[in-house]
């Protein structure tokens, strides 16, 4: 592996997406206002459940407001990165031209992963860090480097784990053919994420823990931000995080053994 | 304008029904991802929010239940596919023939509501087995009229998206103003939360926008929740008149400014 050959081939991938992307310059606006009415819109939900109440599953609002904003940041990468690059795997292979990825001298999985970028999930990963510098006032959290070198190794596994989890299902696309719409059930799993793990009932908590491990994408990230988590949830999250990667990676050659391409 | 007749009707939706029963996977996949329904009433049952809004858990369990078979037969995506065969140049064939495309749109939006009604008879049978207290069943006329009113909020919805779709005819993209149209509908829709736990400052206006008439008004009815059922007819169909002379207009305005691949 070129470290630098990489980086070069990146910045020529977000020069190239960039630019195509600048084409349609009112869209950015309506998926900024998206992005921005779809937060208001779950700071809405939320204020709904505590109009009665000052805890749902022991967290307060404020600190729910922590979890809306990884999920925001998170929703935001997912747009700007997994989204454009792992719907086309689907086009790839329908089309046929996976064959012209595979014949590059250059990894398939990052080529498949990083060719394209929506800007629009910038915005959106933007407002998410916003609401939480606000968050970090009204928690009254104290920022040190210990707590920021947590929070990001955090939210990193939690980057990873979401990457892998669309990654793996993107790559069933292999036998399947179309699995746009199983993304789309991902997505609406993935819509939890936006409350605390400990809200939802013995038998969910379960589910969202072990077959699609959401309780590590926002629940822990959060916790840790409001310095309640326990060490053995930090290290069990990266942990999890690395298992993800490798099997999403073995997975994908695994399933190009049995890519059969366009014309055989 | 419209120029349909039985014989077309009917054809139209035989070949769009055998044409999604082989995408019979696709529409299961769909039907799963509208459960979102069912994680949102655990969270409100398992943490009492509806003591508050004096609906006991059985019948918020239904509410919610209603509120998935609605969301099922009334989904609408015409403005991605119009969008895509605006793309590719297909609309220029469906302009020659002597119908509106919408109609081939319509049917099949029905022919995969067909298709997918076993699976949403499948996916309520499981919960009536995780929550076998809230098995109800609705008396005749109020299911009949629950069908009708999901009908109306799928026509609703397609007019809404026809319109939009029709922007492909000057800006290409459309389906991002579709998306931002989509989130007010899943806040205020009262799929996530019944429109009746909305706070006051929302609710003196709400009734007077169609999103409660898409899911909040059939789905209380199918439940048997206490809803306004004249009313809610009354706004249904004002919202229906109200959207089909727009979209009239905008379709002759948009074909005019159309042009084909290639010129």
């Amino acid at each position: 592996m070129n470290i630098k050959k990489y980086i070069k081939i990146y910045s020529l991938f977000l020069y190239t997406s960039i630019a195509s992307e600048l084409e349609y310059k009112t869209n950015l606006i309506i998926d900024f206002i998206t992005a921005i009415l779809s937060l208001v819109g779950s700071i809405f939900l939320l204020t709904i459940f505590f109009q009665n109440t000052d805890n749902i599953g022991g967290w307060n609002f404020e600190q729910a407001l922590v979890i809306q904003g990884i999920y925001t940041i998170l929703n935001g990468i997912t747009n700007t990165w997994f989204n454009p690059n792992l719907t086309e795997i689907v086009k790839h292979i329908r089309e046929g031209t996976l064959d012209f990825v595979l014949i590059k001298p250059i990894d398939s999985q990052f080529f498949i992963s990083l060719k394209k970028i929506a800007p629009s999930g910038f915005l959106e990963i933007i407002i998410g860090f916003v609401l939480l510098f606000y968050c970090i006032s009204i928690n009254q959290i104290n920022i040190n480097l210990g707590f920021l070198f947590l929070c990001l190794t955090t939210l990193f596994c939690s980057i990873v784990i979401l990457y892998s989890l669309w990654f793996l299902i993107s790559t069933t696309t292999i036998w399947f053919v179309k699995t746009w719409n199983a993304t789309e059930v991902l997505r609406s799993f993935l819509y939890i994420g936006r409350f605390p793990l400990s809200s939802f009932s013995f038998s969910l908590r379960i589910f969202f823990s072990i077959f699609i491990p959401i309780a590590f994408i926002t629940t822990i990230p959060s916790e840790v931000f409001i310095g309640i988590a326990q060490i053995w949830e930090i290290s069990f999250e990266i942990i999890v995080a690395g298992i993800f990667f490798i099997v999403s990676r073995k997975f994908w050659f695994f399933a190009l053994k049995y890519y059969t391409s366009a014309s055989s | 304008m419209f120029n349909l007749n039985k014989n077309k009707l009917t054809t139209l939706l035989k070949v769009q029904y055998s044409n999604m029963l082989e995408y019979r996977v696709e529409i299961a996949l769909w039907a799963i991802s509208g459960i979102i329904p069912f994680f949102m009433l655990n969270i409100w049952t398992n943490n009492n929010l509806n003591e508050s809004i004096n609906l006991s858990n059985v019948m918020l369990s239904r509410y919610f239940l209603s509120a998935f078979f609605v969301r099922q037969f009334s989904v609408v995506w015409v403005v991605f596919t119009f969008e895509e065969d605006a793309l590719l140049g297909k609309i220029s064939p469906y302009l020659i023939q002597p119908l509106n495309p919408f109609f081939r749109y319509l049917a099949q939006h029905i022919a995969e509501q067909i298709t997918r009604f076993p699976f949403a008879i499948i996916i309520a049978l499981i919960f009536f087995l995780i929550n076998p207290e809230s098995i109800w069943i609705p008396s005749l006329g109020l299911f009949l009229l629950s069908c009708l009113s999901t009908f109306f909020s799928f026509l609703i919805q397609f007019l809404i998206q026809s319109i939009i779709a029709c922007f492909c005819f000057w800006t290409e993209k459309a389906s991002s103003i579709e998306r931002l149209l989509f989130i007010p509908t899943l806040f205020l829709s009262g799929l996530l939360a019944p429109v009746i736990s909305f706070p006051e400052y929302v609710k003196s206006w709400i009734y007077i926008t169609p999103f409660p008439y898409l899911i909040d008004f059939p789905a209380n009815m199918l439940s048997g929740n206490n809803t306004n059922v004249i009313s809610g007819f009354v706004m249904q169909i004002f919202w229906i008149s109200l959207l089909l002379p727009i979209f009239k207009r905008i379709w002759s305005l948009g074909t005019k400014k159309y042009t084909a691949m290639g010129s």
